[in-house]
């Protein structure tokens, strides 16, 4: 059995938070780039190039892309053969920690959803685990933002409807969100499994890069027809109209029970933060 | 694309009127910030009829919560946040003097209706340009409610802060115009 030393874990943990608060993805550059061109509002372009050049000095200054620095989501996939010493849980909390603090960071988690006070540290972190063969660990911090984690919903559809069905209520869930999560927008969709397990399919979506298409023909088809039919709402960057309300939809499945249809939609910003690193 | 709009707080009812939706306003001086749990104590405050711990006459609120100051820096990443969660506070404070609001996302009617009574303005900053907007922060100091962290209130001192008139006191919404231009 490997061990990897507990220090490793938290400075890697705290690496990857600020690292995925600084730095935007390369993917998502250049989806601002091809929108500034299809872009037909003004208004539009205007704000697709303010956020190139909020970036651009994310980058640089090493300041947090948004204020928003997101409830800190970990997916962590642990292999058999390896384990960390004094425990991987508390040890991606003191990541966690870590980078929210010497990161400069926002914290904004509250210890009880009712009576609560802010946490001061951005813990606890999200973290969803699974287990995969070797003696790896990889470790993929997707810091999300409030604003978008809002507008996204769990529908228990019946099985009656369909495909078809599934396509209405994610471009109607686009739509009533309208302004809100921060457009243009990155929609991960679950469909599939149980209540609880497609809201994870929904979230573990988000981790696809733009323009990364479903494996399945099928559902490869449907990501591009969803993302047209939400680029034909007008909702645009913002909110304040245009074309560009989407960068791209991603859809992840999973067998269902005779009986039910699970459909999820998880809503992220622009800024689609996630960072992986493997140990 | 309009013009450019200068303007600097406190507002009266005619600098409000002047404003149109799309506008382009660019705004220099002192605006206060403040978000949810801050709204909910100013709102609390006016309905058992005490002295808020600041002044609103006039004065334009931004919703944000912002990052930590690095060493060297007046404030963090200062985008807005969405401004839905803020309605059931805002018509209170328009009636009790605030002029404007700075946000991202779509108001509630009975906001609406309250800027068009009260001659109050909704401006739009870009969501997700935090590290961006911070660069018109000149000067930040907590003012109330320090024990709120990234919510409590500070006053901040901006020059040329970028907005878009989003709700105007005419009745007008950008959203709704928007969304309806580029509909297909």
């Amino acid at each position: 059995m490997r061990e990897v030393p507990y220090q490793t874990i938290v400075d890697t943990v705290a690496k990857l938070c600020m690292d995925a608060n600084y730095f935007i993805g390369d993917d998502i550059i250049q989806a601002f780039k091809q929108g500034i061109e299809k872009e037909e509002s003004e208004t539009g372009k205007d704000i697709l190039r303010q956020l190139l050049e909020n970036a651009e000095i994310a980058k640089t200054e090493k300041v947090p892309l948004c204020q928003d620095c997101g409830f800190a989501v970990v997916f962590l996939e642990l292999g058999n053969d390896v384990r960390a010493e004094g425990g991987i849980i508390k040890a991606i909390n003191d990541g966690v920690r870590k980078g929210y603090t010497d990161g400069y960071l926002r914290k904004s988690i509250l210890s009880d959803p009712v009576k609560g006070k802010n946490t001061g540290d951005n813990t606890p972190a999200i973290i969803h685990t699974t287990l995969a063969p070797g003696d790896k660990i990889k470790i993929t911090v997707a810091p999300k933002g409030g604003g978008s984690e809002n507008m996204s919903e769990v529908k228990m559809m019946k099985p009656a409807d369909g495909i078809e069905g599934v396509k209405n209520f994610v471009v109607d869930r686009v739509l009533r969100s309208s302004s809100n999560p921060c457009p243009p927008i990155v929609v991960g969709v679950g469909i599939g499994g149980t209540f609880e397990y497609v809201a994870f399919l929904a979230k573990k979506a988000l981790l696809r890069n733009i323009g990364d298409r479903n494996r399945d023909p099928f559902y490869a088809d449907v990501e591009k027809e969803l993302l047209e039919k939400i680029n034909n709402l007008g909702i645009g960057p913002q909110g304040l109209g245009g074309r560009i309300t989407a960068l791209d939809v991603f859809i992840e499945t999973h067998p269902r029970h005779i009986a039910s249809f699970p459909v999820a939609v998880n809503i992220n910003c622009h800024v689609a933060r996630h960072k992986t690193a493997i140990i | 694309m309009s013009e450019l709009v200068k303007i600097t707080p406190p507002l009266s009812d005619e600098d409000v009127m002047k404003l149109k939706v799309g506008d382009r306003v660019l705004i220099t001086g002192k605006i206060l910030t403040g978000r949810d749990s801050a709204h909910k104590r100013l709102y609390d405050l006016i309905q058992k009829g005490k002295a808020l711990p600041i002044d609103i006459k006039g004065q334009i609120i931004y919703y944000v919560g912002p990052a930590p100051a690095k060493p060297g820096s007046v404030i963090g990443s200062a985008g807005p946040t969405t401004s839905y969660r803020m309605d059931p506070y805002a018509p209170l404070l328009m009636e009790h003097g605030l002029k404007g609001m700075i946000g991202k996302g779509v108001r509630s009617q009975p906001v609406r209706d309250a800027m068009q009574k009260h001659k109050a303005i909704y401006f739009a900053a870009t969501g997700g340009a935090g590290a961006l907007i911070a660069k018109n922060i000149k000067a930040a100091r907590i003012i109330a409610y320090e024990d709120l962290g990234p919510e409590a209130i500070r006053e901040l001192e901006v020059v040329d802060f970028p907005v878009v008139v989003a709700n105007d006191a005419f009745g007008g919404d950008l959203y709704e115009e928007g969304m309806k231009m580029f509909r297909r």
